[in-house]
């Protein structure tokens, strides 16, 4: 897949807060129909780099382009906008309503005709069939899509959010911790939930701690480490105590050497296949 | 995850009707019905006043006030705060459409029109205060609580206000049906119920009024613009105060500044947390709140027909709210 268009890019982003440089000029790739893990260590930047990438806030230098195209999001409702959605680690979802009320939360339908425009009259019928049908397509088990969220399992829940992510998400998905408030066996029907979104064709970001999961379930790792990119690495190329050495900072990446050598980015890997 | 069925779905006829009892007793307005019930069975058995036709035109009338009252109060608490100021706005409000009307000769509607206004005009107090300078609900209601009491008192010089106009008297007149009256107030309860319904539970907005309520990060984070879910909320809220006051106004026939300032203001509260709705927001009904209304009304009611007097009915609606609290809260601590 060399020479395929990033379908989200970043170049150089500076986030300063203070005295403290959170980005220091790094850069990103996300290519179509990859998972690529986002890791480093706490303070590394890679929660301030997601934030830049979902619109949450804004670098202070730097640009970030959508499949191709400069874009500048001024708020998480930008990013939406333009297809990207976030699924956050806290379970981002409103228990008292149905699973098709939360799915369409914020996007609702409304009947066609003098109901819908005359009297703003919902049209539940078609937002549960469609909710239904995005949950056939993810093979999310849940008895009834009329199901308050409330009577769902922490996993059921949290698949509420990534269904809701993959609904609008018409460019890419950002995974934040997705699976850091779940037990195991919830944790693992996540991440077979995240391998059919990439199945069914959209692009993840993986934000996680967890290095077997990054592992397991990523094509690329992008490393962060005291604000930059410091490598990215695939889980052939690379073993897990080699990618965290270059997390921590063990060891050097070829990635690193470069830049102190050149002071610049130089050429990273792409996705293979 | 995998696709098998959560649920532990059993095959059987009789699997299948101890399912369908157990949806119906979760429905969330049986438990306020079947305490409604009970209610009317124990004061039919106690006085045989209790079930004349004339004495349920009597109840209806003064659940009007309250129930409308309470409508605005559950668009609040559904949000997860509260309204302490209901009652006292609405005895503002009152105030000012008979003030308008006897003493300062304002049209009866116009002076009818700016009494609800005055009304709106707190909601927005209210909602400003909660959503701009992020104040709790509590805190902000009670203030507004006491403004409203002291504005009352002022603008009227502790006067009353009678004989009143007509047109103020109009949603106090009755109609025959069934053998009973009805006020025609009685009517518009009926179909403000009908229109909070309908906004609730089937328009977006209602959707966002109870997310807002429920978590309002996760709603901030589906683009709900939380804060202006809420403003619209509180000046509903005000609007059904101040036709809660013209319909108190219409009842009593006179402009009194010491109405509605203890038992609306309780009695409102009692009826929506009677009714079923949490007071940790996000869930509730409307239809609830006219089922624990009529709940507030019978017991008032049937208590002043056994010769109870009126300072045990205090004692029963402050056992009767602690009673429907703890049940909310046991609930979702359950749920949990």
């Amino acid at each position: 897949m060399n020479g395929a268009q990033p379908i989200l890019e970043a170049r150089g982003l500076v986030k300063r807060f203070g005295q403290v440089v959170a980005l220091n000029g790094t850069d990103f790739e996300l290519y179509p129909g990859e998972i690529l893990a986002v890791i480093g260590d706490n303070g590394a930047g890679k929660s301030t780099l997601i934030k830049a990438l979902s619109g949450a806030l804004q670098p202070d230098e730097g640009e970030i382009s959508l499949a191709g195209e400069r874009v500048h999001f001024r708020g998480p409702g930008d990013a939406r906008r333009a297809g990207i959605e976030t699924v956050y680690q806290d379970l981002a979802v409103a228990p008292s309503l149905d699973i098709a009320s939360n799915i369409f939360l914020g996007r609702e339908r409304r009947r066609r005709g003098p109901l819908g425009l005359l009297f703003r009259m919902l049209d539940k019928r078609a937002m549960r069939r469609e909710a239904a049908r995005h949950f056939a397509e993810l093979q999310i088990g849940i008895p009834s899509i009329r199901q308050e969220v409330d009577n769902l399992s922490g996993g059921q829940r949290q698949g509420v959010a990534v269904a809701r992510a993959a609904t609008w998400g018409r460019r890419l998905v950002i995974m934040d911790e997705p699976t850091a408030a779940l037990g195991v066996k919830e944790t693992r029907q996540v991440l077979d939930l995240i391998l059919r979104v990439r199945e069914n064709g959209l692009p993840v970001i993986l934000i996680s701690h967890d290095m077997p999961h990054v592992f397991e379930l990523a094509d690329r790792i992008h490393i962060m480490r005291l604000g930059r990119r410091v490598a990215v690495v695939t889980p052939q190329t690379h073993t897990m105590p080699e990618a965290v050495a270059i997390m921590t900072g063990a060891t050097q990446s070829e990635l690193e050497q470069a830049l102190h050598k050149e002071g610049g980015p130089t050429e990273t890997p792409s996705p293979d296949g | 995850m995998t696709t098998t069925d959560l649920t532990s779905a059993q095959p059987g006829p009789l699997w299948a009707a101890l399912r369908f009892v157990r949806r119906v007793l979760a429905a969330p307005t049986v438990g306020p019905l079947l305490a409604l019930l009970l209610t009317m069975v124990f004061f039919s058995l106690k006085t045989d006043r209790f079930l004349a036709a004339q004495n349920f035109s009597l109840i209806m009338q003064q659940v009007m006030v309250v129930g409308v009252l309470a409508i605005g109060q559950t668009l609040v608490i559904l949000t997860a705060g509260i309204d302490l100021s209901c009652g006292t706005v609405m005895a503002f409000g009152q105030i000012v459409m008979t003030k308008l009307a006897v003493a300062e000769g304002v049209d009866p509607i116009p002076a009818i029109v700016l009494g609800i206004l005055a009304c709106v005009a707190f909601g927005l107090l209210n909602g400003s205060l909660v959503t701009g300078v992020r104040l709790p609900a509590f805190i902000v209601t009670l203030g507004t609580l006491n403004i409203a009491l002291a504005l009352t008192h002022t603008y009227s010089d502790d006067l009353t206000f009678s004989p009143l106009p007509s047109e103020l008297l109009f949603f106090g007149r009755t109609f025959q049906l069934a053998g009973a009256d009805f006020t025609y107030g009685v009517v518009l309860m009926l179909v403000l119920y009908a229109v909070a319904w309908y906004a609730l539970s089937q328009t977006a907005w209602g959707r966002h009024v109870y997310a807002v309520g429920d978590n309002p990060e996760a709603a901030r984070l589906t683009g709900i613009k939380v804060s202006r879910v809420l403003l619209s909320v509180y000046v509903l809220a005000g609007l059904t105060y101040g036709i809660a006051a013209m319909l108190l106004v219409a009842r009593t026939e006179l402009g009194d500044p010491n109405a509605g300032q203890t038992t609306e203001n309780l009695d409102a509260i009692t009826a929506v947390v009677l009714g079923g709705t949490s007071l940790f927001g996000g869930r509730g009904t409307v239809i609830g709140t006219l089922i624990g209304a009529t709940i507030v009304g019978v017991f008032r009611n049937g208590l002043t027909l056994i010769g109870v007097e009126v300072i045990y009915q205090y004692l029963v609606t402050g056992i009767l709210v602690i009673l429907a609290v703890s049940v909310d809260q046991l609930t979702r601590r359950r749920r949990r």
